[in-house]
């Protein structure tokens, strides 16, 4: 009975997100204009969200480097793309955020959390001061041009990137190396006496998230024609993602997804419809919410269904 | 050639002397403990060999290798494992991962995930918490905790095992059970050291004892050697005085 219950939710959930897939997949074809501009970029968040959770969950370490790499991606667009193929652009983005985000990682990931929050929060400031400076002195301009590409194209992009970013999460999470992210978190000594090797698990899961959020960068930029250090390495990159992690839940990949889809589709609804008063009933629905959802809103929602059941089973 | 061998092994902790000139051996098949007032450098000397800490000077030696420079993770695929004075678990993981992230990680081989799930089985087995292996391991209780941990350790496949204060808190039931355990232990082909407070179990089931004072080892030699050396008395007892 109870296993039979469990699949059959495992295949409502399966069918579900088969729907939302296919949904998206069709969007484009079904409607245009703002829809589609709307969706990318929630899918941006998603992808954002997502990896920033991949390692800052299981590890407790909280990156605030996201907007650095994501900065990043639109450098690498400004410069590749025209000349260079958008799929391929795309992926030099990714490796860019591999590299840097290999180098920070192995310089800053043996500093203790909190050093390290701090460490990758003045990062984002110094890469973007520094690609500031060089416009300035170097190149003697403000800003760059990026070749476009069309609403369809970014869409799509995105879709393929958020899609593997959640499969990837997903494989890291299961495999062996979730339990030695999440052995590191719990206790970081007793994981490295009990054989894992730390600093390399560390390193490399802190690169392979920061590739999506280089890609993730790249193919927003596309959409913006003229950036700037101030527009790339915007803050808002940064810290939107963990408020939307907060917001959605930490426990498992879906409160993440639905953190960054309410939480931009809110944050759409507020500055169309209340442009003066959006920070201010932004900043209280946050407050509220972390208040009142310490788990999330999924996990809210797993609270109520284990209420409406009459506590016949222990919530998952 | 000793198992593991430490040659003038200091370590300070700003002016202190936690740990100074101690040389020791342990022969495989050993059961080796090392008692001490409390500060006496015990639990620094096991992060020591553990390299937790790295020892200046000083020099860790095992199976005629110097083991001084390398990481933590590294001793630990080598085979020496360790459990902590105060119960390092993964407290939001269940049981049995706990101890597969020993057999997954620690044991220098690579690993299927359905062989480490077997390893780590069987050392629930051993440890008696076989029954509880989808528990939380924060749910345990302090006992079962400490259990854990020697699971955990055991799923390494160690050749050497530092037990710090395993008996610590248990009641004189779980004491002799955890005694049956290090035996058997012994007897799988396992070296052993341990540090404890719990004199009447030390005394008994080691083959030798190291005592340090001050970080200095002021004595070595037999359990009953131990009980009679006049050093060791003072230590423990006071200084003898004449009325």
């Amino acid at each position: 009975m109870k296993i039979n219950n469990l699949s059959t939710t495992r295949w409502v959930g399966l069918g579900l997100l088969l729907v939302v897939l296919v949904v998206l997949v069709l969007l484009p074809t079904i409607t245009e204009g703002y829809l589609p501009v709307l969706v990318t970029d929630i899918l941006k968040f998603v992808i954002l969200t997502v990896a920033w959770v991949l390692f800052a969950a299981p590890t407790g370490y909280m990156s605030l480097a996201t907007g650095a790499f994501y900065g990043l991606g639109f450098y690498i667009a400004a410069v590749f793309n025209g000349p260079v193929p958008f799929p391929i652009v795309i992926i030099i983005a990714g490796i860019a955020g591999f590299v840097v985000a290999l180098l920070v990682g192995a310089l800053t990931l043996r500093l203790r959390a909190a050093y390290f929050c701090i460490f990758t929060f003045a990062l984002v400031l110094l890469i973007s001061n520094v690609v500031l400076e060089v416009e300035r002195l170097v190149t003697q301009t403000r800003g760059r041009f990026v070749e476009t590409e069309t609403v369809e194209a970014a869409y799509y992009a995105m879709l393929i990137i958020a899609v593997l970013t959640l499969v990837v999460a997903w494989l890291i999470r299961r495999s062996r190396h979730g339990l030695a992210l999440q052995s590191i978190g719990e206790h970081e000594e007793a994981a490295a006496h009990s054989g894992i090797n730390v600093t390399r698990t560390k390193v490399l899961v802190f690169a392979v998230s920061s590739v999506f959020m280089g890609m993730a960068g790249a193919i927003i930029a596309t959409r913006r024609a003229y950036i700037d250090p101030g527009i790339a390495f915007s803050m808002n990159n940064t810290f939107l993602p963990v408020l939307m992690a907060m917001f959605g839940g930490m426990g498992n990949l879906l409160g993440p997804v639905i953190g960054a889809a309410i939480f931009t589709y809110i944050g759409e609804l507020l500055l169309t419809r209340f442009p003066d008063l959006y920070m201010l009933i932004f900043g209280v629905v946050l407050i509220l919410a972390i208040l009142f959802m310490p788990n999330g809103i999924l996990g809210l929602g797993q609270q109520i269904w284990a209420k409406l059941r009459g506590g016949r089973r222990a919530p998952a | 050639m000793h198992l593991l061998e430490g040659e003038g092994v200091c370590k300070n902790f700003g002016g202190l002397a936690a740990v100074s000139e101690v040389d020791f051996y342990v022969d495989e098949g050993e059961i080796v403990g090392l008692i001490g007032p409390n500060g006496a450098g015990k639990t620094t000397l096991f992060n020591l060999i553990s390299a937790a800490l790295k020892p200046k000077p000083g020099k860790i030696i095992y199976k005629g290798r110097d083991i001084t420079p390398l990481p933590a993770y590294k001793i630990c695929r080598m085979g020496i494992a360790r459990t902590f004075q105060t119960v390092k678990i993964f407290a939001n993981v269940p049981v049995l991962r706990n101890v597969m992230v020993g057999s997954l990680f620690g044991t220098g081989k690579h690993m299927s995930s359905s062989e480490a799930q077997k390893k780590a089985q069987e050392a629930l087995d051993f440890v008696g918490l076989a029954s509880l292996k989808d528990t939380l391991a924060g749910d345990l209780t302090l006992a079962q905790q400490k259990r854990l941990e020697l699971a955990r350790a055991l799923a390494s496949d160690p050749e050497l095992l530092l037990l710090d204060e395993i008996m610590a808190g248990l009641t004189p039931t779980e004491v002799a059970e955890a005694m049956e355990a290090i035996t058997q232990i012994r007897s799988r082909g396992v070296t052993v050291i341990m540090i404890e407070h719990v004199m009447q179990a030390i005394m008994k089931i080691s083959d030798r004892i190291i005592v340090l004072d001050y970080g200095k080892k002021i004595a070595e030699g037999t359990p009953a050697e131990m009980a009679a050396n006049p050093k060791v008395i003072e230590v423990y007892l006071g200084e003898e005085c004449d009325a």
